[in-house]
This record gives C-alpha cells, sequence and structure tokens, in this order.
C-alpha cells in the first residue's frame, strides 16, 4: 500500500514536471504569461509530491517492509531506527530519489522569489529546473524503482516487481541484507546528502546562465542572481567532501583521509570547476570580461556535476561492464551530451553578444591572476577526469585489440590502476602554484598592476614568511625541501591575508576614529564576499599545513606483541595490555585491544583499536584508537590476532604529524564560508533607493 | 615500472617459458633473513588486489590480503627485490595490482594526456598575456589606479565599499 502510494506520487511529480515544462515552453514562446504561472505552480506542486514519495520509502524503511527489494537490500533487523532512516540515501534507487526530492526543494525556493525584475528569466529556469527533474524522475520510475517487490512464483523462484504479476504471490524475505557496514558513521551519514545538496544547488546558476542565453539577457544580471546560490552550493560540496574525509580516517583504517578513490575524486570533479567560476564571477562583475569563459564554466560545472552524481553510486568505476548492463550508464550519458550539445550551441549562438566591456589590461591585474588560477584548476579538473576514466578506457580500448590482432599488445584491454601516486605526483606542483596565487592575488590590483606596485605590496608579506620559514628551519629543524616550499607558500598567504585585513582595519579606524576591532568587523560585514573569501583562505592555508604534515611526514611501523610487550615509533610507545573478543546484539563480532600509550616515557592514556566483523555482509571494519592533538595524531590500527590465545596480536601505528590542522582548518574554511554566503539585504531595492535619492537631489 | 622493468618482465617471462616451471626462479640466492611486517608492507603499500577495490594491499583488512602479504614475506626471504616481487604479481593478475599503471604502450596516455591538454592551455593563456606586455592603447583609463600610499589605499577601500552598497 504505501509503496503504491510513493510510486504513485513519484509518476505524478513527472507528470507534473512534463506539463510545467510544456505550459512554460508555450507561455514564454506566445508570449502567455498565464501559463508560465501554470508552470510556475506545477513546480511548486513536485516538492510536496515527492516529499510523499520520500517519506513513502522512509516509512518502508522503518517498518522494515522487506518484501520491498530496495527494503531489504539496505536494511535489516538489527539495524537502529536512525540508520534505517538515513538508510534513504545508502543505495542508487533510494538516492536517486533523495536527489530528486532536494531538486525540488531548490527549485520551489527558486520559484518563490521575487520574480518582477526578472520575468523573462522565470520560464527558462523552470524549464531548466524541471528538464532535469524529470530526467532523475524517469530513472526512477523505469529503472531504479525504490518500491519495487518480492514476488513469489508458483515455481518457487522469486522476481522482482512494481505490480503483482499474474499468479504470483507476495514474498516477505525473513530480514535484510543490511546497510554496508563501512556506512554506519556519522561522517558517512551527512556526507551524501551534504554532497548532493552542493550538486543540485548547482542546477540553479545553470539554469538561470541558459535563461540568459534564451533570452539574450545577457548582461551579468544571471550572475548577480545566482551568486549566492553558487556560494551555497560550494559550501555544501565543501562541507560534503570534508565530512567524506574525517569518515575515511575514522573508519577505513588506512591511516589517511583522502585516498584518491575514483569515487572520491569523482565527487570532487564539480568542486574543480565551481571553485575557479566563483573567481571568475567576480571579475565578470567588476570588469564586465570573461563573459564567454563564466558561461563555459557553468555548463562545465553542471555536466560535471551530473557526470558525479552517476559516478559516485553507480558503480561503473569498477568495471566497464557495469556500464553496460545497466540502462542507466547510457541514459546518463545521453542526457550529459544532449545538454551539453544544447548549452553550447545556445552559447554559439549568443556569442557576438557576449562581448567583453573591458579588456585584460595588464599582465599583473588581479583578472590575469584570476584566470590563471582558473587554468590551474581547470588542469586538475583534467588530471581527475583522465586518472577517473583511465582505467576505464584502457579496459574498453580492448576491443581495439580484438579487432585488429596487429595492435593486440597495445590495446591489451588489461584494466590498470590508478592510485594516489598518480595523482599527487600529478596535481602536487598545481596546488602548490595555487596556492603562491592565493598569496599575491589579492595584493595585486584590479584593472592594471605592475610588476612594480606589485613588488612593492609582496615584499613585505614575503619577508615576514621567509623569517617564519627560518624559525621552521632552525627551531624544528625541518630539512625537507618540498616542505619549506610549501610551508613557505602557507606562511606568505597567511601574512598576506592577515596583513589585507589589518591594514584594511587600520585604514577605517584611522579614518573613522573608530576602535580596531569594530573597524574589522564593520568591514566584513560590508563586503563579505572579500573578507568571507580572505577567512576561506586561510583555512585552506591550515587545511595545507595539515596537509603538508601528513603526506610529508607521515611515519608507520608495523609489529605482532605478546602481552606486556611495547613498540615504539618517534617519541611514541604502546604497550598491549588485553584483548577481548565478543559478540554484540547488533549482530557485530567485537575484537578489541586495550593499548596503553606513552610519549617520551610518560603514559598519556589507552587507546581501543578495534576490528569489528559484521556477521550478516561478512564484512570486516578496522576502527583505529587515535591520540589527537595540536601537534600530531598517534593512530593505531589492530591488524591480525590469535583467535584462541589472543596472547598475540599485530597492530600498525601511524604518527600523523599537524593532521588536525587540517580539521581545524575546514571548520575555519567553513565559517569563512558562511560569512561570504550568508545573505545581504536586497540589493535590488538598494539600487533603488539610491536612484530615487540621487533624482530627488538632482 | 620504468623501461627497466619491461626487460625483466621479458627476462622473466623468458625464464619462465624455459623451465617451463610454474613457480619462478630467483637469480639470487635466498637471503634467509626474515623481513620485517615494515619491509612487507613498504612493497604491498604499492600494490592493489583485484578484488578489494581501491584499498592499498598494506592496509587491506581481508584474508586474501592477507595471503598475499605471506607471498610477499615468502618472497623477501627467497632473496627476491621488490621489481621482481610486483613483477610476479603482475604476471599473474595483470597491471591492476600496481598502485599507478606501468609505463609502456598504452599506459603512456595516462602521463603524456593531461600535460598535453594542459600545456595547450598554458599557451593559450600565455599568448592572451603576452599581448599585454605591450602597453594598452586603449582610451579605457585604468579604473583603479594602485595604490601609491596609505592615503590612497583607503580613498579607494572607500570607494569600494561605496560601490558594493549601491551596486550590490
Amino acid at each position: 500500500m504505501i509503496a503504491n502510494v510513493g510510486y504513485g506520487a513519484l509518476v505524478i511529480t513527472l507528470l507534473t514536471a512534463l506539463y510545467g515544462i510544456g505550459a512554460a515552453l508555450y507561455g514564454a514562446l506566445r508570449g502567455r504569461p498565464r501559463w508560465v504561472d501554470s508552470a510556475r505552480n506545477a513546480m511548486l506542486l513536485t516538492f510536496p509530491l515527492l516529499t510523499i514519495s520520500a517519506l513513502s520509502i522512509t516509512a518502508l524503511l522503518v517498518a522494515n517492509a522487506f518484501e520491498v527489494s530496495y527494503v531489504q537490500a539496505v536494511t535489516s533487523r538489527s539495524m537502529p531506527t536512525y540508520l534505517r532512516i538515513t538508510a534513504l540515501w545508502g543505495g542508487q534507487p533510494g538516492s536517486l530519489v533523495f536527489w530528486s526530492w532536494l531538486m525540488a526543494l531548490f527549485a520551489t525556493a527558486v520559484t518563490l522569489r521575487d520574480w518582477r525584475r526578472d520575468r523573462e528569466f522565470l520560464p527558462w529556469v523552470i524549464v531548466v529546473s524541471l528538464v532535469t527533474l524529470a530526467f532523475f524522475l524517469i530513472l526512477s520510475i523505469g529503472f531504479e524503482n525504490p518500491f519495487q517487490r518480492y514476488w513469489a512464483t508458483p515455481s518457487g523462484a522469486v522476481i522482482t516487481a512494481m505490480f503483482q504479476p499474474q499468479g504470483t504471490t507476495l514474498f516477505v524475505p525473513p530480514d535484510g541484507r543490511g546497510l554496508n557496514p563501512l556506512l554506519r558513521h556519522p561522517g558517512m551519514i551527512i556526507h551524501p546528502p551534504m554532497l548532493y545538496l552542493g550538486f543540485v544547488s548547482l542546477v540553479i546558476p545553470y539554469a538561470f546562465a541558459m535563461a540568459a542565453l534564451v533570452t539574450g539577457r545577457t548582461d551579468d544580471r544571471w550572475l548577480r542572481l545566482t551568486r549566492r546560490w553558487t556560494l551555497w552550493a560550494w559550501v555544501f560540496l565543501s562541507l560534503g567532501l570534508i565530512l567524506g574525509g574525517r569518515w575515511a580516517y575514522d573508519v577505513l583504517g588506512w591511516g589517511g583521509y583522502w585516498g584518491w578513490d575514483p569515487v572520491e575524486v569523482a565527487a570532487l570533479l564539480p568542486w574543480l570547476t565551481a571553485t575557479p567560476f566563483l573567481h571568475s564571477a567576480m571579475i565578470q562583475e567588476k570588469r564586465g570580461i570573461f563573459k564567454h569563459w563564466n558561461m563555459l564554466l557553468v555548463i562545465l560545472t553542471f555536466e560535471v556535476m551530473i557526470w558525479a552524481t552517476f559516478l559516485t553510486r553507480s558503480g561503473v568505476l569498477s568495471s566497464v561492464h557495469a556500464f553496460a548492463q545497466s540502462a542507466i550508464g547510457p541514459l546518463f550519458f545521453a542526457f550529459i551530451i544532449i545538454t551539453t550539445v544544447l548549452s553550447l550551441g545556445l552559447l554559439i549562438k549568443r556569442w557576438p553578444e557576449l562581448k567583453s566591456e573591458g579588456e585584460l589590461r595588464s599582465l599583473l591585474s588581479r583578472e590575469s591572476l584570476f584566470l590563471i588560477n582558473n587554468l590551474l584548476f581547470i588542469a586538475i579538473l583534467i588530471v581527475c577526469i583522465w586518472g577517473v576514466f583511465f582505467p576505464i578506457f584502457t579496459e574498453a580500448a580492448g576491443v581495439i585489440g580484438q579487432i585488429f590482432p596487429g595492435v593486440a599488445h597495445i590495446f591489451t584491454g588489461q584494466k590498470v590502476t590508478v592510485g594516489p601516486i598518480f595523482y599527487e605526483s600529478a596535481t602536487g606542483p598545481l596546488w602548490a602554484a595555487l596556492l603562491f596565487l592565493m598569496g599575491i592575488a589579492p595584493l595585486s590590483a584590479w584593472g592594471s598592476s605592475t610588476a612594480r606596485t606589485l613588488g612593492r605590496a609582496v615584499w613585505k608579506p614575503a619577508l615576514v614568511a621567509t623569517l617564519a620559514l627560518g624559525a621552521v628551519f632552525v627551531v624544528a629543524g625541518v630539512r625537507n625541501g618540498v616542505a619549506l616550499l610549501a610551508l613557505w607558500l602557507c606562511m606568505f598567504v597567511t601574512a598576506v591575508t592577515l596583513y589585507e585585513f589589518y591594514r584594511a582595519a587600520m585604514a577605517r579606524s584611522r579614518a573613522h576614529g573608530m576602535n580596531m576591532l569594530v573597524a574589522l568587523w564593520q568591514l566584513a560585514g560590508r563586503n563579505r564576499r572579500r573578507y568571507g573569501g580572505y577567512i576561506i583562505h586561510l583555512g585552506v592555508v591550515l587545511m595545507a599545513v595539515g596537509i603538508i604534515g601528513i603526506e610529508l611526514f607521515q611515519t608507520e611501523t608495523q609489529a605482532s606483541l605478546a602481552l606486556g610487550e611495547s613498540v615504539t615509533l618517534g617519541r611514541y610507545t604502546a604497550r598491549y595490555d588485553s584483548l577481548a573478543e565478543f559478540d554484540t546484539n547488533d549482530n557485530r563480532n567485537v575484537a578489541r585491544a586495550v593499548i596503553t600509550l606513552f610519549k617520551d616515557g610518560v603514559p598519556v592514556g589507552e587507546l581501543y583499536p578495534r576490528r569489528d566483523y559484521f556477521y550478516e555482509s561478512e564484512q570486516p571494519m578496522t576502527i583505529p584508537g587515535v591520540r589527537s592533538s595540536i601537534e600530531d595524531d598517534f593512530y593505531i590500527l589492530l591488524i591480525n590476532w590469535q583467535p584462541i590465545s589472543t596472547q598475540t596480536a599485530t597492530f600498525k601505528l601511524y604518527h600523523n604529524p599537524l593532521v588536525n590542522w587540517l580539521w581545524f582548518g575546514a571548520a575555519i574554511f567553513l565559517l569563512g564560508t558562511f560569512v561570504a554566503a550568508w545573505p545581504e539585504k536586497e540589493p535590488d531595492a538598494v539600487i533603488e533607493t539610491r536612484a530615487r535619492r540621487a533624482a530627488v537631489q538632482a | 615500472m620504468k623501461g627497466r622493468g619491461w626487460v625483466l618482465l621479458a627476462v622473466i617471462g623468458l625464464a619462465l617459458a624455459l623451465t617451463g616451471a610454474a613457480g619462478a626462479q630467483t637469480t639470487e640466492p635466498p637471503s634467509g633473513q626474515p623481513p620485517t611486517e615494515d619491509e612487507v608492507n613498504a612493497i604491498a603499500k604499492n600494490m592493489y588486489c583485484p578484488v578489494c577495490e581501491n584499498v592499498p594491499l598494506d592496509v587491506c583488512p581481508t584474508l586474501a590480503c592477507q595471503q598475499w602479504r605471506d607471498q610477499i614475506r615468502e618472497k623477501l626471504i627467497e632473496g627476491w627485490t621488490e621489481e621482481q616481487i610486483h613483477d610476479y604479481f603482475v604476471l599473474q593478475y595483470g597491471d591492476r595490482v600496481l598502485a599507478a599503471p606501468p609505463r609502456s604502450g598504452l599506459n603512456w596516455l595516462i602521463y603524456i594526456g593531461p600535460w598535453v591538454l594542459i600545456a595547450a592551455g598554458a599557451i593559450m593563456l600565455a599568448r592572451l598575456l603576452w599581448r599585454l606586455r605591450a602597453p594598452a592603447a586603449g582610451p579605457e583609463p585604468p579604473p583603479q589606479p594602485p595604490a601609491n600610499g596609505p592615503d590612497d589605499y583607503r580613498a579607494r577601500l572607500e570607494a569600494e565599499l561605496k560601490r558594493r552598497d549601491l551596486k550590490d
């Protein structure tokens, strides 16, 4: 019953969306505002309808309705209620409905805004949003239906179908398979919704961009209207990525936070296009240039986001065969091709109208530096896309070898692994160059900037950074050349950013005779984007310090210890005290060791690394014991033990210097994005008031 | 695996073909020294088993991966080098056991491809920016003159804040 309601709601949403698309198109092309209003109402209706659908899945999940195949696949009787609810996004079918629901939420929020000044955009924003929504609904209804049920045929076979096939009876399995144990972690519970929120909110700037292209209103109005949407999308994307990193660190048990796993990289792709877009959008607003480039970036961001949605859930990255077997892959592919062709077609049509109002005037101006920033981000994007798709490519290229045996030794069809080594060596210099730009760009001026003026601004922070680096060299004894360069860059950016805050606050406090702190507060309040941006930069620097620490200075060792024995790693000594193995009532077998940790010979606490074995999914999970401080993390894993005697056990130990700077930096980073993205007073109202005032004075 | 790796692979392949033995022949005498677990992990770190997607061999908790590590240990006891061990696993399970594609055949594309594209982008950008070295002769004055002193800076800051209030 509930399944039928949920499915019905999905179908009605699709019909509503299709009607909305038709009505908006008709209204826009024939100039009938009432049809556009009707389309707007259709769009508003999608959200409550999809809420019914999403709630239906949730109800089925909570009620252990194992006759529904999705419920059976992602939950089990032993799972607590909150995990059942979050199982909504624990698998592909549920994720797709969840995605659509969020999309409808955002579309509704956009629809409810005041459209009086931008009436001509409305139908096209509706069309783009609803076409995207309809695409996902078609996937849900036709291919990844979360409401399909099990039916038993008279011969005893069990089939899945939405509605009862003739001669069958409903089949209710006694228990479900349970959610993948790796996903039962707070970080993993919030991480997918955050990423999805980021993904769906990226549809909005794209929709406005397309509306601008269709209507020919190609000034920067679309950019101004969507700026905050893009920023919020970026906040959610960043938060999603950071939570994913934290989850990996806590749960995956390999001592790191980012493994350049293809799915991780896929989730990073939209961030890699949204970040340069945020930067280059500023140039268009300030200087009226790079209009083509911004359109290209917003189209690229949308397409990459659709890809990422597909890649992160489909399993295609494990094997090219998964792509061929599921109908979803080709459909995504077709959707991306069609939307790309249409968007680029529109862009080409409007190309002459998007002419720059100004020009690049100087090599060292801020816009030139932003352009280099864009190039670097796109370069990282290229490396990542290349790395993600290369294994699929080599596997698929085997076909060529089969057809032409002469080149079979080149096109072997062998799958390869593209691991962290490739990504780190290829993107490392690019990240470093970005850090450097982050340092000098705030000091360069818009419009024109010469080497002399830039040099005059740069030398002070550069000197401070060099002195600080000297201290690191002498006091901390760092001798690694790469680390020294990277740390210098971090200090340089910090010095520049703090100096920017200082000199602006100083100037204002002198001019207006106010307290420095008040000046700083007012400054950040009045130019939130700039000073929020600087806070983000500071967060990035702190994160970079954490990354330098763990990437360049991580040490590890592994040892098999008898009870009471110790192993030493750097200044830490870990003593193996005991190990207990027991079953829990949620179907786990837990082996938990007790470790006493000493730092410089002084006991600093106990750690409990453990191995959970999930009976349902037959999957082990390694939970580290971690001692965190601002200086470093001591991270210990239980690798193996003698099941009967529990007398000896093998441990893997990691020393992760400075890794907590990464999480601390992430918090600052998020604070900055909130400052930058926080709503300000309605800009149009300000313009109108000023214009009126000016008219009165005149 | 560099160019040398290919030669080694060929030699091992030839040796296998000649002897017809399933087990690889070692050229070095067994050292007899039991390797430390760190030595085993150092080799396993750059390997992936075909089953556990994207989990490096040195930290993979499955039984199969433990057996692979045991195999590495045995080979080390027999005196094999890291390269020989990698090649041994590649022969059995294919290139995918290595953390990065071997630099050979089609795989060169992954190392060259991105850089060709990036270089193309960089050249385009460089050409665009290079033109700027010649002083722009346009009538448009620089919209924001660089700050020459504290007064200029203050004026510009105030102007920017005002402009934001207006436009934004």
